[in-house]
């Protein structure tokens, strides 16, 4: 249990030093609204579809939570370069742990930032529904550990930047546009329709929009099964993954 | 305290250890001296959970590191070869993330890191992130770091690396005063000759994975009819310069200085 808590707080503490990276990371769901949902907001509406704004929020925090994640698990990357990785392996506590705890740490931070992300959605004339934001606060955390997860399992196996680039290029940014964050996916192209089925991300956003505006593609339900489901298994693959880290 | 017997270690091609069996006693201050790449990080890897052995036997404290993983773990600290601080935490913040992974009691976490910072004369600033400390500074906090625990034996894979005359001198002196106090074992590696003439009680000497050597400073000066330490190993190790490879430690290491660097 003290093992989980230290690394939970040392994330912690990470976080909260490096204002600089709290800013970066907020700039990019500041451009996509701002970029996005001005600009895009009148076709939108001339397609009957409603008010962007409204439509665009959930997946603007489902895009934050899903960078933050990652880039909490890839962090192992540093810590691996940095030697501060041998440190917590030479220690007398199991590896399964030490990732529980990295992952849980990973994933407040990255609660944190979509929170922050949320209430400048607020501030740009987002309006969801209240009551049912226990149920939104449950589909941020899941993604948070989920991606988490996924990227301490990517960082296990990369031993440098060098991949890290790779992943964000291959992995992360499909999962990103390919989630319906920016379109709705009702009529998208059937290839495309399955791609977004199989990409966790989509059932983020759905879940998140179906919680905040009560609108869904998939059914709240649905989201919910699907990504438990998989936190569960990138956790386990992560566990797997970190215990077998050769230093 | 540490008893090796029969240790090899291979890296596909590579023999990096080879056949080395040795043994260091209780409170002993024990040299691991050799030329670059003669397998002195591996060995100190093998004997701390780190690595698998190919073959032969490890004992710390009468406990084998492969089976006993955890236990071999709670009886050792170790300072390693690279950096491994975390350096946005501060000195405090590192001692105190240490001792609740090796489950030190908060009261007695406290004491000692007020001793050990004390006496490696970082207390004044327990309170910087580490990312503000100099080299010697950063190596001084990971050795009380490494005794924060109480270990039985503490392992120093070249701690003086890098630190001017005056610091390597005085590290070495602290180093002994706990070793004195709290008869901590220490196995140390380092390519100052002098130092491990100072402060070792015995010596071994690995060259190319093998023991060519060991006992007291005196012994193999005698062996060698050497007048100094550093003739007796250049005679047991030849003078040529070992020519390495870069492996993947090297290559990270050279990753992680270029990004501080850029940064
Ligand atoms: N992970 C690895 N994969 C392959 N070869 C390795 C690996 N680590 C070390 N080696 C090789 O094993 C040999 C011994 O390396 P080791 O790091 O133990 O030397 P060392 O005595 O600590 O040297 P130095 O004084 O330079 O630190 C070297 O030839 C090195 O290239
Ligand atoms: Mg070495």
């Amino acid at each position: 249990m003290t093992t989980i808590y230290v690394l939970w707080l040392r994330q912690l503490k990470r976080y909260v030093r490096s204002r600089a990276r709290i800013v970066a990371s907020l700039g990019q769901p500041l451009l996509y609204l701002f970029g996005f949902g001005f600009g895009f907001s009148k076709v939108y509406e001339k397609a009957g579809q409603g008010n962007y704004i409204q439509f665009l929020a959930p997946g603007m925090i489902a895009m934050t939570i899903l960078f933050t994640s990652i880039f909490s698990g890839i962090e192992l990357i540093f810590d691996r370069q940095f030697g501060f990785l041998k440190e917590v392996m030479v220690a007398p506590v199991p590896r399964l742990l030490i990732m529980i705890g990295r992952t849980i740490g990973g994933a407040t931070v990255a609660l944190i930032q979509g929170l922050i992300v949320a209430v400048i959605c607020l501030l740009a004339g987002f309006r969801p529904s209240l009551s049912s934001i226990p149920a939104a606060l449950f589909f941020m955390l899941l993604m948070a550990i989920l991606f988490t997860a996924l990227g301490t399992a990517i960082a296990s196996v990369l031993s440098d930047f060098q991949g890290f680039q790779m992943v964000m290029n291959f992995l992360v940014m499909p999962i990103f546009f390919l989630s319906g964050a920016l379109f709705p996916l009702n009529n998208v192209p059937g290839p495309m329709a399955v791609l977004a089925a199989i990409d966790p991300l989509s059932y983020g956003v759905d879940g998140l929009r179906a919680a905040l505006i009560g609108t869904s593609h998939f059914g709240m339900s649905i989201d919910m099964v699907v990504l438990s489901t998989l936190s569960v298994i990138f956790m386990v693959i992560g566990a797997r993954l970190f215990s077998r880290i050769q230093l | 305290m540490i008893r090796v017997e029969n240790l090899v270690k291979t890296y596909g091609e590579i023999q990096a250890v080879r056949d080395i069996s040795f043994h260091v006693k209780k409170g002993e201050i024990f040299a691991f001296l050799g030329p670059n790449g003669a397998g002195k990080t591996t060995t100190i890897k093998m004997l701390t959970t780190l690595l698998r052995p190919t073959s032969g036997r490890v004992f710390i404290d009468g406990l084998d590191p492969a089976t006993h993983q955890n236990e071999v773990r709670q009886r050792f600290g170790i300072v390693f070869q690279d950096p491994s601080l975390d350096d946005e935490l501060t000195a405090w913040e590192n001692m105190d993330f240490h001792g609740a992974l090796y489950s030190v009691p908060r009261r007695v976490r406290g004491e000692r890191t007020e001793m050990l910072l004390t006496l490696f004369e970082l207390w004044d600033r327990r309170n910087d992130q580490v990312k503000k400390f100099s080299g010697g500074m950063k190596r001084r906090l990971e050795i009380a770091r490494g005794l924060l625990h109480t270990p039985k034996v503490i392992f120093l894979d070249e701690p003086t690396l890098g630190l001017d005359p005056q610091t390597r001198n005085q590290l070495w002196t602290q180093v002994k005063s706990l070793n004195e106090q709290e008869q901590v074992t220490v196995f140390l590696t380092t390519h100052y000759m002098e130092e491990a003439d100072r402060v070792a009680q015995r010596i071994a000497i690995i060259d190319h994975g093998r023991i060519v050597a060991q006992g007291t400073s005196a012994e193999l000066k005698q062996q060698t009819g050497a007048e100094t330490l550093e003739q007796a190993f250049l005679s047991l190790t030849g003078s040529s310069i070992r020519a390495e490879g870069a492996d993947s430690a090297d290559a990270m290491r050279n990753m992680a200085r270029m990004w501080r660097k850029n940064r």
